[in-house]
């Protein structure tokens, strides 16, 4: 079977063999090396010789369990209230530490937990950490995906058009991208600011004054929103290009076309220039999440996954463990769950865009 | 001037360089110093200094930003490619001797009987590095405050005691004139939390890491002396004394410009503070129970392990270890001289100079990190939960999950060879 791979095209392989050479030596190779240290308990700087360790690391990561307690009772076998009425329960830490009739919950923690009726029952994680990342990064992809496309989608349609100047708000929208991250992440630390902030001294001004000052970075429940919007509107500028393109190959005539029948607006919009934008759509859809899965920078500069780990995220464990906490295996651990995680998810999405026949 | 003192020296370089040129051997040399022009005049200085001074060793230095020199020096060591002379951090170095980075110094021990024991950096009963300087913490307040407060000033004999210390705390927020009681310095993370709040856990009577046997943190960062100081730090945030996030720029210059009653911060930050007030005090830090404690060690100089001429790069440390030296650091960047001696000739640690309470300070309070090479993992683990704390996190919970993974990490390395 002669593929097109070997016959005759020596010139092709010459071309393409520089930028194969290097991403093989800086991209497929570094991989490998993460899946083989994953299976290790590798440090990044240390006397003691490497040991196989098997699965631990991913154990360590994923272990979860399910514990259901019952309330406490008094004497005569009445449910403890509090002052509120909720049961009180024992204290998890008298199962999760050094308790010998559950060695298998040994240093768990709890991630969250279900009242029913009166017993509870808790999901206990291994590391917590770990799972909150893994929810954070969910949430940003799911907000991301679809707002910043949609966004984007909105402000090409705006600038595909022949007026005076168009090119300034082309430049404008643009700008946030060619910035770098890290320098946007400062910027916008400073605009988040809990007591002098931009956003804080513009809310203020509009609401004259009646606008409570929100700590923005500083509050579990706004840091991630926050992290939300400023990376939405950073690189919102890129995904409009990459529409624009789109747009500017849909063939003037079908527009044409549509005007003659007498077509409106949304029409227009929906049964010629959506239609044409299909291949585009399914690469911004692609490119966005898989983007959205690798958020560090915002992170590394504005929280660090503060407060309280509401803006964890996996890539941002990776980094913290692999090299802060010189954890190689563990890092390497993170990186090879979420290189199965995103490949899982591109591939249903492939399948989810795929052309019906 | 400096144009011509910089010619003059590199004139005796080169000169020194010419006329010895066969039998000279050149040390390369590593500092975290760069962008820093005082310290690397100073620096600079030392060198050619010695480099005039004998004609068997040359010293090379290159200088590297502080925020990027750990990693360089760990990206240095796995490339197998460091210098023979490197500075240290003084809680990191364990990890450096530990990791085979570094080499036992070879000067003469009486040369630094005499120093500030903070600048000792001794791993495994041997000395790996030592430092020209140290550096202190203190509760930094006006004598107007406390007189208008009704407090009486601390002493180092009789320091605060962790009532009064949350009495003077509670007084002058309800005075009302501060936006906040205590400027903790929140806003420096990194280092600075381990260094600055890890005493507080001390002087309650826990530790980052048992230092009986360095294997585990079970009992000491999650005992009952350590929930109580996580409950008390805790309070301090949730009583409105303090911020748990902090705008860098109030950290800066909040204290000085009247936004906070009492500020806790090191003396390379107090000749600014002196600037803007008149009746500056620098009171030790409060006792809550244990003994009043603050951090000590700052930058050292070592041998790396790789060196081929550690005689050499020893011979240069010893030769650095000269009182001049250690007051011209003193004098150019504000450091504590490591030397009694070395203080009288400096203008702000000289007896009844305006800093000299931090030479006692870190005479009689200050307490090293914990020794061992999982200091590096520890200091991190202790920064994320003191955050976490802050922000409202259950404290027993939350000190728990600490210890169970500064505890995976020991026995992830064997001990640590303890």
């Amino acid at each position: 079977m002669a593929s097109k791979f070997t016959r005759s095209n020596s010139t092709g392989w010459m071309m393409a063999g520089p930028a194969a050479a290097l991403m093989a030596l800086f991209i497929v190779l570094p991989f490998l090396f993460a899946i083989g240290f994953s299976f290790t308990n590798q440090r990044l700087i240390s006397p003691n010789p490497t040991q196989f360790v098997g699965l631990s690391n991913y154990s360590q990561l994923l272990g979860m369990s399910l514990l259901t307690l019952e309330p406490e009772k008094d004497d005569a076998g009445n449910v403890v209230r509090e002052a509120d009425g909720s049961a009180t329960y024992p204290a998890l830490r008298g199962y999760t530490r050094n308790n010998a009739d559950y060695p298998h919950l040994d240093g768990m923690r709890e991630w969250f937990s279900v009242t029913l009726g009166d017993s509870r029952t808790y999901v206990l994680a291994r590391d917590v950490v770990f799972m909150k990342a893994v929810v954070n990064t969910i949430i940003f992809v799911l907000i991301v995906a679809p707002v910043q496309g949609g966004l984007a989608l909105v402000l090409a349609l705006l600038i595909n058009q022949r007026l005076r100047g168009i090119n300034f708000f082309r430049a404008i929208y643009f700008m946030p991208v060619v910035v770098s991250i890290v320098v946007v992440s400062l910027l916008w630390r400073f605009i988040y600011d809990g007591q002098s902030g931009l956003l804080n001294n513009l809310l203020g001004a509009l609401t004259f004054g009646t606008f409570p000052r929100i700590d923005w970075l500083g509050n579990p429940s706004t840091a991630l929103g926050a992290i939300i919007a400023m990376s939405i509107w950073q690189a919102v500028g890129f995904h409009m290009v990459i529409w624009l393109s789109g747009l500017q190959t849909i063939s003037p005539s079908l527009y044409e076309a549509a005007a003659i029948e007498g077509a409106s607006k949304w029409q227009t919009f929906r049964y010629v220039t959506w239609p044409g934008l299909r291949n585009t759509a399914v690469l911004v859809l692609i490119v966005i999440t898989m983007q959205a899965f690798a958020l560090f920078s915002q992170i590394d500069v504005m929280t660090s996954g503060g407060p309280l780990d509401s803006t964890q995220t996996i890539v941002f464990q990776a980094v913290e463990r692999g090299y802060g906490k010189q954890d190689i295996s563990g890092g390497s651990t993170i990186s090879v769950i979420l290189f199965v995680f995103v490949l899982a998810v591109s591939l249903l999405q492939r399948w989810l865009t795929r052309e019906k026949k | 001037m400096k144009s011509l003192s910089l010619l003059a020296a590199s004139l005796v370089c080169a000169s020194a360089m010419s006329s010895a040129a066969f039998a000279q051997t050149t040390l390369t040399m590593w500092y975290h110093g760069a962008g820093n022009e005082d310290e690397s005049n100073i620096i600079n200085q030392i060198i050619s200094d010695f480099n005039a001074s004998q004609s068997d060793w040359v010293v090379e230095i290159e200088s590297f930003p502080q925020a990027a020199y750990n990693d360089s020096v760990v990206a240095g060591a796995l490339a197998g490619n460091l210098p023979d002379i490197l500075d240290v951090d003084g809680p990191v170095m364990p990890n450096w001797a530990w990791s085979g980075y570094m080499q036992p110094l070879q000067i003469d021990e009486t040369k630094i009987a005499n120093y500030l024991p903070g600048t000792k950096g001794v791993w495994n009963g041997e000395l790996y590095s030592i430092g020209l300087w140290d550096a202190a913490i203190s509760l930094v307040t006006r004598q107007s405050y406390l007189d208008e407060l009704g407090l009486r000033v601390p002493t180092l004999e009789q320091p605060w005691t962790g009532e009064e210390f949350m009495d003077a705390l509670a007084k002058a927020k309800a005075s009302g004139k501060f936006d906040y009681a205590l400027d903790l310095g929140t806003a420096w993370t990194g280092e600075w939390y381990p260094y600055a709040f890890s005493p507080f856990l001390q002087s309650f009577g826990g530790d980052i890491v048992d230092r009986a046997t360095y294997t585990t943190a079970e009992g000491v960062l999650n005992g009952d002396a350590a929930v109580e100081f996580g409950n008390w730090w805790q309070g301090l945030f949730t009583e409105g004394y303090a911020q748990a996030t902090q705008d860098p720029a109030d950290r800066d210059n909040g204290f000085n410009s009247g936004k906070y009653a009492f500020s806790w911060n090191g003396n390379w930050a107090a000749l600014g503070t002196l600037d803007a007030y008149d009746d500056v005090l620098f009171l030790p830090a409060p006792d809550f129970g244990n003994g009043p404690k603050i951090g000590a060690a700052s930058w050292q100089f070592g041998v790396s392990a790789s060196s081929e001429h550690p005689e050499g790069a020893s011979a240069f440390i010893e030769f650095a270890l000269q009182d001049k030296y250690l007051a011209e650091f003193s004098n150019g960047i504000g450091l504590i001289p490591a030397t009694a001696s070395a203080a009288a000739m400096t203008e702000n640690y000289k007896e009844g100079g305006p800093l000299a309470v931090f030479f006692e300070l870190s005479e009689a309070q200050a307490l090293v990190r914990p020794v061992t090479p999982g200091y590096v993992v520890a200091a991190k683990v202790f920064e994320k939960a003191l955050a976490d704390i802050a922000n409202g996190a259950d404290v027993q919970d939350t000190l728990d999950s600490a210890v169970d993974e500064i505890d995976a990490d020991i026995a992830k390395n064997d001990n640590y060879g303890f």
